[in-house]
């Protein structure tokens, strides 16, 4: 079954190569999210390490939505064509485990920060797991319409406060994030949210404090949905990622704000698919594109912190808008006064069940 | 050549071979020879569709990656009698620890707390903490186990693993009709607040059907319209029909946003003319009629086809000799007309009915809560959760449930009454 199963995904994965094009010898393959973020990775990494690595062209695959189930595929069929997959920390933690990625000595493969200290201290807890690479921290967060409310809200209850901000209000589509914003609306003691989401009556809770706002809640798959959502109006106070916002509220002049609390932590970053291609290369990319001034030039193209703390004071000002970007990291200080880092290995294992008793909810 | 004159004589060719055994040779050939034309194409299917189909499907079942990474420990517990009371034996741990140790180094046991977690929550983390360990467990192993994490001291924790260590599995199936086992491995349904995919298999079913309704409900008269017309006007039409079939469909779904929403054109309308106020504006996107009018639309020209095709052969001379012979118009359409039809709204319900029954990104993009289908579930599982096995058994349910109604259709309707064209 094993064998024919191989060959019967080789030949879909040989199907897709002939769609593709043969690679070259130094075509690396690396995969990332499209769009802004893509183009943010093209700037500060890719190009430069192109310009000083003649021979290697890197190709950008927009496919990281589907990292996890395509490399699972490929594993199987034992043909990886994929070099480097960009992949958030939870998915990081499943590929890992499912031995899809490669584990890493971060301080063998990744440059010490400027002062020397290794790699593995200035990225500090980032390190999620062995095969994870963190690049940036971004937070999904709160934006509103500023001429839709009365009153502008301040905090995670207020998103809960259908008196205070009547209307709709977008949330994303799944229990992470939204379970534990929906206890600490209900006063439960941040420190303690996964605590009593452990028990049967703590999700119950969670879930009670969800269903007073159920019917006002548009939910959200994709990230581009809630700026969409908040310049049509059809919601007057959404969660999404910080740059998006971002984007809405610097670029396209949306009338939006921000509102940064209780904004739930996420790390991005790189895993080394297992048995992909051009191992070599790949080492000395991340080594670049990882060092502390590329983080730090990332962040000129794209409003996500850098996750190197000796990053941080080299972020200087938007690429094109020329603004400072430093007060737009969700990791600075006025924004940053209430923060969660969502709690990867609790959600790794109540993921499954959750999820189901999430869609079970909405479904009712 | 006169067969009945030469009854008894076996007609010859020239060199003396029945006439017969040389025709059936001459036609064997050219039977190859078509074979060999298809065979490609065959080839094709079987490596392309078949084989990767059949492949999903029997993950349903298949369970092997327990077996094989907890080898010694699944031989160890088909003796242990999970209703004994007591845990495993020294042994079993015993096996266990080298399982573990195994597994670390290769890699693979994690991929067995993930599988079991999807059993009961917690296997993960279970895995995780005593994979990292297990090399350092000094006999007794039981208490180095339970040390590690209480959790292995308890007898669900093995019957779990027991149940699950055989090649094949029943489980994910279970999980796909809501049922699940309980402690003590009795079969049950799952607690109220987790059962999900039988009520979205009915959805699936109810809103494909009313779907299907709705379009034969349109597509009818527009059908008849166009083979009445005379060819230029009729020409334009069908042109108008196959326009938006031609169009991107993330493209039609995405105005359906724009016209349906909240602030959109429809309520915009609606509020201008006075007819809704302002905060009472229609919610009818991101809900499950959001999902019935963009799936009417997108799917309307699979029912304009088949039902347009059959009633050009329609001769206009039958409802003129109907109405000669004294029926109403609206006899001489249920007795004439409407008989003549049947194969074409046959045709296109069936094939509405089941393009809806696994339509996924329409429903993804506007079907908010209580308009998705059970496709998006499987896609769930296919792409986030990773849980192949259990979108396998949807998968299968799903096509089992499509078998049985075409099956129906055919004892009912008939599937030799069907005509696309």
């Amino acid at each position: 079954m094993k064998k024919f199963r191989q060959i019967s995904l080789a030949l879909g994965s040989a199907a897709m190569l002939g769609v593709m094009g043969v690679a070259n010898a130094q075509d690396l393959v690396v995969v990332s999210w499209g769009g802004a973020y893509t183009a943010s990775q093209q700037k500060a990494y890719h190009e430069p390490f192109m310009s000083n690595n003649p021979g290697v062209n890197i190709i950008n695959d927009d496919s990281a939505a589907e990292g996890i189930s395509k490399l699972r595929a490929m594993n199987e069929a034992g043909n990886v064509t994929w070099a480097l997959v960009d992949a958030v920390a939870s998915d990081a933690i499943i590929l890992c485990e499912e031995g899809l990625a490669e584990p890493v000595d971060h301080d063998a493969l990744l440059a010490p920060a400027p002062d020397g200290t290794p790699a593995s201290e200035d990225f500090g807890n980032l390190i999620i797991s062995e095969c994870f690479i963190p690049s940036i921290v971004y937070s999904t967060t709160f934006g509103y319409r500023t001429d839709l409310v009365k009153e502008p809200p301040t905090s995670i209850n207020d998103v809960f406060d259908l008196e205070k901000i009547p209307g709709k209000r977008a949330l994303e589509k799944r229990p992470i994030g939204n379970l534990e914003w929906a206890l600490i609306a209900d006063g439960v003691n941040p420190d303690e949210v996964y605590n009593v989401l452990d028990t049967e009556e703590g999700v119950d809770r969670a879930f009670a404090k969800l269903d007073t706002i159920r019917d006002e809640v548009v939910w959200w798959e994709k990230g581009a949905q809630t700026p969409q959502l908040l310049a049509d109006g059809e919601v007057v106070i959404g969660s999404t990622y910080n740059g998006r916002l971002f984007s809405a509220i610097e670029e396209e002049k949306q009338p939006i704000a921000m509102m940064w609390d209780w904004q739930v932590f996420d790390l991005d970053g790189w895993i080394i698919p297992v048995g992909g291609p051009h191992r070599e290369i790949i080492g000395e990319y991340l080594r670049f594109a990882t060092d502390t001034q590329r983080l730090a030039d990332q962040a000129k193209f794209i409003s996500y912190g850098p996750a190197r703390k000796s990053s941080a004071p080299m972020v200087g000002k938007h690429a094109t808008l020329g603004i400072d970007m430093a007060p737009h990291m969700p990791t600075a200080p006025a924004n940053a006064k209430n923060t969660l880092l969502y709690n990867y290995v609790w959600w790794a294992d109540r993921k499954d069940d959750l999820t189901e008793r999430f869609n079970a909810w909405l479904a009712r | 050549m006169n067969t009945s004159a030469t009854h008894s004589e076996i007609v010859k060719t020239a060199d003396g071979i029945p006439l017969k055994v040389s025709l059936a040779k001459a036609q064997r050939k050219s039977r190859i020879r078509g074979i060999l034309l298809v065979l490609p194409l065959f080839a094709f299917i079987l490596l392309t569709f078949f084989i990767p189909i059949f492949d999903m499907l029997f993950r349903s079942v298949e369970n092997h990656l327990v077996p094989e990474v907890m080898e010694n420990t699944s031989k160890l517990l088909v003796n242990w009698d999970d209703r004994s009371g007591e845990l495993p034996s020294e042994e079993v741990f015993a096996a266990a620890k080298m399982d573990f140790e195994k597994g670390h180094a290769e890699r693979t046991i994690l991929r067995v707390g993930r599988r079991l977690n999807y059993e009961t929550p917690g296997f993960a983390s279970l895995f995780r903490k005593t994979a990292r360990r297990a090399k350092n467990f000094e006999p007794p192993y039981q208490d180095a186990f339970i040390e590690r994490d209480k959790r292995w001291g308890e007898i669900d924790t093995w019957r779990l693993i027991k149940r699950e260590s055989g090649a094949f599995t029943i489980s994910y199936y279970l999980a796909a009709m809501d049922l699940a086992y309980a402690p003590d491995g009795s079969v049950g349904m799952r607690s109220e607040t987790q059962r999900i995919y039988l009520k979205l298999f009915w959805r699936t079913l109810v809103l494909s059907a009313f779907i299907t309704f709705l379009c034969l409900f349109l597509a009818y008269p527009i059908a008849h319209l166009l083979s009445t017309l005379p060819i230029r006007t009729s020409n334009l039409l069908m042109i108008m029909v196959l326009l938006p079939f031609w169009t991107s469909l993330l493209v039609r779904t995405t105005a359906w946003i724009a016209l349906l929403q909240q602030e959109g054109v429809i309520n915009d309308l609606l509020v201008g003319m006075g007819l809704l106020s302002d905060d009472g504006r229609l919610a009818m996107i991101h809900n499950a009629t959001g999902t019935v009018v963009a799936m009417t639309h997108i799917l309307l020209p699979f029912m304009v086809l088949p039902l347009y095709s059959i009633m050009k052969t329609i001769p206009p001379s039958y409802m003129r000799a109907a109405k000669n012979l004294g029926a109403t118009p609206a006899v001489a359409f249920i007795r004439v007309y409407f008989p003549n039809t049947v194969s074409g709204i046959g045709a296109g319900c069936i094939l509405v009915f089941i393009i809806s029954i696994g339509y996924y990104i329409t429903p993804a993009l506007v079907g908010g809560t209580d308009g998705t289908l059970i496709s998006n579930f499987i896609a769930y599982h296919m792409s986030i959760s990773l849980n192949w096995g259990l979108a396998a058994a949807l998968g299968v349910i799903l096509l089992v449930v499509v078998l049985v109604l075409y099956y129906l259709y055919d004892r009912i309707v008939g599937i030799d009454k069907m005509k696309f064209a």
